[in-house]
């Protein structure tokens, strides 16, 4: 913890978890999408699922998703703001069996239909912990900069994508991979040092059996 | 490096080098973030501005939360002190207004700085701006004295809590009011150790504080506690200026506020389910929803 932590973030009210937090889960989100959604829905969870209204989650959430930051005075009006840009969006409840208190659940659908889900929860003083991506189990919180690599589980992705990496004097600071099933859907969880230029990041997407890979910039 | 573990290493280091808190942590900092003082001092000069600004907008007549259960508290106080009719004079009532401007602001989701929370987001500003427009003091001695409070503020979150979900109210309003208590100790002209004995009289003052939002919303009662917090600075620091000592170091007031907070059971931290959120209104206004 640093001076500007400690005095600050500079945020929207009225809740660090309620509001900034939220800003950032709904961040996540979209840079996961990739592209701009067009539809969202948005599961509320514990704390989040009580008070949502009354904190303004459901606003900041939102405004998230359609890329401001957890100090753009904009959140206030984001559901009317959703409106006029054509996002649909759906809030509700549920309850998810050993979650954090301060827990979303978000899908997102683009235009051409494509879309992804998370599962993320604001665990104070705006901090996220990304607990899902697409239905597989992560754990990032976005203090660093992320790359999300979705690919096909077949021998050698991580080498691959590492040496590439590597090559390009992208240090690693934790590294994670999960699967769903022995040579089904699987996700890498990369944390990195420094920003991944989006030429890394497009030539990833290009090697054979790389569904997808997006970079999720470190929260400000 | 410092480990932010000990207030009293850094009246200590102060003493030692014949600096100013602030100075000293500044340029800690400015190195643990490798990037120069002067880049430092602009960053938290912004967050000042928005401190500045958060007060001017928080006074406006209108405010309405989101919920509906607090705003426009701040425009009555400002008006009372406007007309010269209020009881405590015009410091203490300017304190008041701006304490409760920026704590309203942000119930009403306007911006402002988490200082060290957004639920105690009022005292920092309140306490720092109402002493430099009172007493005429230098803005760059104000901006600076944020870094005093941050000193202390480091250490509290380190060494106990600064969430009122872990530690109560004590832990946010809490340190918030020690930190201003420390910020307006230095602007003032206080010695190191009078920084130090601010903060530990303010803390000491708010121990055992309990977290218990109503209907689980960052506004009754923590807008007016945004009040008492400022107010306790204000007197923690002028006992501490008069050469007044607490007799429990700030480091062991900091310990006590943890080992009170870990005894806290949990329907008092945050989860408003007792204090004033078990009242017989309290819980009239959870069942009722926020369509007030």
């Amino acid at each position: 913890m640093d001076v500007l932590d400690i005095i600050g973030p500079v945020m929207i009210g009225p809740s660090s978890s309620h509001t900034a937090g939220a800003v950032r889960i709904g961040k996540v989100a979209v840079s996961l999408l990739g592209t701009k959604p067009v539809k969202a829905e948005i599961m509320l969870h514990g704390s989040f699922a009580e008070t949502y209204k009354g904190h303004g989650t459901d606003k900041a959430l939102l405004a998230g998703i359609m890329g401001m930051e957890p100090d753009d005075e904009r959140i206030r009006n984001s559901l009317e703001l959703a409106k006029e840009e054509g996002l649909e969006y759906r809030f509700g409840k549920v309850y998810i069996e050993n979650a954090h208190p301060n827990t979303a659940r978000i899908i997102l659908w683009d235009k051409d239909g494509r879309t992804c889900s998370i599962e993320a929860a604001s665990v104070g003083g705006g901090s996220i912990l990304v607990k899902k991506v697409n239905g597989m189990n992560v754990e990032f919180s976005g203090q660093y900069e992320t790359l999300i690599v979705l690919h096909e589980d077949v021998a050698g992705m991580i080498a691959e994508v590492t040496y590439f990496m590597a090559e390009r004097g992208i240090n690693i600071g934790s590294f994670r991979c999960v699967r769903k099933e022995k040579g089904g859907a699987a996700v890498m969880i990369i944390e990195c040092d420094s920003v991944v230029p989006k030429s890394v990041v497009d030539e990833i997407r290009k090697q054979p059996h790389v569904l997808s890979c997006v970079r999720v910039e470190k929260l400000k | 490096m410092y480990q932010y573990d000990s207030v009293d290493f850094l009246v200590n280091e102060a003493e030692k080098n014949n600096k100013k808190i602030s100075e000293l942590i500044l340029k800690e900092q400015a190195e643990r973030m490798e990037i120069t003082r002067d880049d430092l001092y602009s960053k938290m000069e912004k967050r000042f501005e928005v401190m500045e600004e958060a007060v001017k907008k928080g006074s406006m007549p209108g405010l309405r939360s989101v919920s509906g259960l607090s705003g426009g508290d701040a425009y009555k106080m400002k008006c009372q002190v406007d007309r010269g009719e209020n009881l405590c004079g015009p410091l203490f009532g300017h304190a008041l207004t701006k304490a409760l401007a920026v704590s309203e602001l942000n119930s009403c989701m306007g911006k402002i700085v988490a200082a060290p929370t957004a639920g105690s987001c009022g005292i920092i500003p309140s306490a720092v701006l109402t002493i430099m427009e009172d007493k005429n003091i230098d803005r760059k001695d104000a901006v600076m004295s944020l870094f005093t409070a941050s000193g202390i503020g480091i250490v509290i979150a380190n060494k106990a809590s600064i969430s009122g979900a872990e530690g109560g109210c004590q832990a946010e309003c809490g340190t918030a009011s020690a930190m201003a208590a420390a910020a307006i100790t230095e602007m003032a002209g206080g010695t190191p150790r009078m920084i130090s004995n601010a903060a530990a009289i303010a803390l000491k003052n708010i121990l055992g504080l309990v977290c218990d939002p109503v209907a689980g919303l960052v506004e009754v009662p923590c807008i007016k506690r945004n009040a008492m917090g400022t107010a306790n600075a204000l007197t923690a620091a002028e006992l501490a200026l008069a050469g007044i000592e607490s007799r429990i170091p700030v480091d062991e007031v900091i310990e006590a506020m943890k080992k009170i907070g870990d005894m806290m059971p949990s329907c008092l931290k945050e989860t408003a389910q007792g204090g004033l959120a078990d009242t017989k209104t309290g819980r009239f206004y959870k069942k009722a929803g926020f369509d007030l």
